[in-house]
């Protein structure tokens, strides 16, 4: 065993941490490491909730205003690192997680390794990372760098709160940046039903649609089904549904139980973010559509004439 | 205003990519440019173009022996591009690309900096930020939208649930999403116009760096093929096929079995 202390940076959502965070904590302390656990903007709460997972402690940096947190978040951890040396610092693949990454590799002058799924302790942590659309895991490591940045992609790991202490809580002063851009406004998309990321199904529509409104075809058959709607990046570029319902590489990882692609060709960017879905149906005209080769349950067919009738069945039992 | 943009050259999306002797990408066939740097490209057009002077520039870090790619991007409209080439930046790490094009940026600090948000081939996604730190500039990443409005830039920054609109002070490092905008096609005229544009390459030593902070810090263990799971069953829609997903979803309970 060769890691034996752990950082994790834990990333505030709405006066929790987010689900990454939590994954990244318990995989540390399962790792057999001593977890510290590095967060701003949060509640009081959170050094419950960081404790439940397995850290010890806790360094709250509190409230950093309305700014993007990147460079102040990097600069903080960057002067707490002159004190101590852990092995790794964990970062959620988020957009603000990837910023800090970026910002901290360059304080540190230590490379990041990015889209990791997978940690393994070597000789010294070693990370796991698909490359071509998963056909292939790619086993990598930093030389000479303590301690190692990685960016973990979300669900790689799971949550589990068998932690019970409540982490020490020590509040640390922020270390400021003139570097900083100032979030003027927020803006937030309705939704309804399961958060994306959360949803026990997952029901997607691509290209294949056809058109913008054929997408509240997805949308009745995510709801008949408890599910949440998401989308290819095709869909999402084209303007017919928002980033936020975007699944892959570039968008959300999803792993629900059911996952249904409806015309969706099954781009290895795609499938990067669903194939961790317990059963795969896909809905495809072209026999020969990448997403079939991942499919539990493939129906080659048209999406206007089957997602109807399959809503009308549902209809029918409810 | 002068806006760079940072543009890469990348081996063809559509062909089956592999890996070398060194597990690095295989590099040797045509490079393209990264479909992904044309959003930046056309974003930095527009803003110069409202602006009304300035110019757009370029700067990549890769093999020059073919810039089609970059020339593509001079015909869109960009006036000069530098390439910085170096056999002893082969594998370099994102970090190490950062300092090369920091070293270049610096030269002549711009008014922005445009990158995409990740590339197609490495998809780090962290290098425009760190390019950032390195030049002491904000950065505005995952904007959707980008403006400028009296000295400052403005962007519309994508998030899990919709998106801040963020500003800061120029100059700054700004990352665009694709499908932000529509790239426009390169006409007959700035075809040959791109051909005349000056492509600089330059070496490591040309920069003053010091080769000794280039080395790759990071080494690939082992390539695994990963377990693939098994297709499974596939039937063409002879009109049951609705009937038939309800009874997948029976099987693998999603659906509560029927009475029947
Ligand atoms: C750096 C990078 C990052 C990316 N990140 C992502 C990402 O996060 N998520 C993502 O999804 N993509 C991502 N992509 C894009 C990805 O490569 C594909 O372009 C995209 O996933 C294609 O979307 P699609 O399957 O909807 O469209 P298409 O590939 O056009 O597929 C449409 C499918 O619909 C089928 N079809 C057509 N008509 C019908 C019909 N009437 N009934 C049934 N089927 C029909 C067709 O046979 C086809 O298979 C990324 C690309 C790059 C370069
Ligand atoms: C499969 C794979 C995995 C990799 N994983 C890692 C990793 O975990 N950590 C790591 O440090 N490196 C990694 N690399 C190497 C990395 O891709 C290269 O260092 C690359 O030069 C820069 O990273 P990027 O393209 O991933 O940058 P990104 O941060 O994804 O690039 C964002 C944008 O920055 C600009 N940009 C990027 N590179 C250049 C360039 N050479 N010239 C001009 N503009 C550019 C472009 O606008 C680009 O779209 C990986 C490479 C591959 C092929």
């Amino acid at each position: 065993m060769s890691v034996s202390n752990l950082w994790v940076l834990a990333e505030p959502a709405r006066g929790d941490v987010t689900t990454t965070s939590k994954e990244l904590i318990s995989e540390a302390r399962r790792l057999g490491a001593t977890v510290t656990a590095i967060t701003w903007g949060a509640n009081d709460d959170v050094a419950r909730v960081v404790g439940s997972y397995g850290a010890s402690r806790l360094w709250d940096l509190g409230d950093l205003g309305a700014i993007l947190p990147a460079s102040v978040v990097a600069n903080t951890v960057a002067s707490l690192l002159e004190g101590e040396t852990p092995d790794a610092v964990l970062i959620p693949a988020s957009n603000d997680g990837r910023d800090i990454a970026g910002r901290l590799s360059a304080r540190l002058d230590t490379p990041v390794l990015t889209n990791v799924t997978g940690l393994r302790d070597g000789a010294t942590l070693e990370s796991e990372h698909p490359i071509f659309g998963g056909t292939h895991t790619v086993l990598a490591r930093l030389r000479d760098s303590a301690p190692g940045l990685f960016v973990v992609r979300a669900k790689s790991f799971s949550a589990t709160p068998d932690g019970v202490d409540v982490a020490l809580r020590e509040s640390v002063t922020p270390v400021t940046s003139s570097r900083t851009a100032t979030i003027r406004s927020s803006h937030v998309e309705e939704r309804n039903g399961p958060a994306l990321e959360d949803a026990k199904v997952v029901v997607s529509g691509g290209r294949g649609l056809g058109d913008a409104s054929s997408y509240a075809l997805v949308e009745e058959l995510a709801r008949l089904l408890d599910g949440a709607p998401g989308a290819s990046r095709a869909i999402v570029d084209a303007g017919w549904v928002p980033y936020s319902h975007q699944v892959g590489q570039t968008g959300k990882t999803v792993k629900p139980d059911l996952y249904v692609a409806c015309g969706i060709s099954g781009a290895t960017q795609h499938m990067v973010g669903m194939k961790g879905a317990a059963n795969v149906i896909a809905i495809n005209k072209d026999p020969d559509a990448p997403i079939f080769a991942i499919s539990d349950f493939g129906v080659v067919g048209d999406v206007q004439r089957v997602l109807p009738a399959l809503i009308e069945l549902l209809k029918a039992r409810a | 205003m002068n806006v760079v943009v940072c543009v890469k050259q990348i081996p063809d999306p559509a062909a089956t990519p592999s890996l070398d002797a060194e597990h690095r990408l295989d590099r040797s066939g045509k490079l393209i440019l990264d479909e992904a740097d044309t959003y930046g490209v056309e974003v930095a057009l527009r803003l110069v173009e409202a602006s009304g002077d300035g110019e757009v520039s370029l700067v990549s870090m890769g093999d020059a022996t073919d810039v089609t790619g970059i020339r593509s991007a001079l015909a869109m409209g960009a006036m000069r591009a530098t390439v910085v080439s170096d056999p002893l930046l082969k594998g370099a790490d994102a970090l190490t690309t950062a300092k090369v094009l920091a070293a270049v940026i610096s030269r002549d600090v711009p008014d922005l900096v445009l990158a995409a948000t990740e590339s197609s081939d490495g998809y780090t996604g962290t290098l425009p930020v760190q390019l950032a730190e390195l030049l002491g500039l904000p950065a505005l990443t995952f904007a959707t939208s980008v403006a400028v409005e009296s000295g400052d830039v403005v962007v519309h920054r994508q998030t899990e649930l919709g998106y801040d609109e963020v500003v800061a002070a120029l100059p700054a490092v700004v990352t665009v999403t694709a499908g932000v905008v529509e790239p426009r096609y390169a006409t007959f005229k700035g075809i040959m116009a791109a051909k005349s544009r000056t492509v600089e390459v330059l070496s490591v030593a040309d920069l003053g760096l010091d080769a000794s902070a280039l080395v790759p810090r990071q080494e690939v263990v082992s390539v695994e093929l990963a377990a693939t799971k098994n297709a499974g069953e596939k039937y063409v829609d002879d009109g049951e096929g609705a009937a038939r997903i309800v009874a997948f979803l029976e099987r693998i309970k999603i659906l509560a079995g029927s009475a029947s």
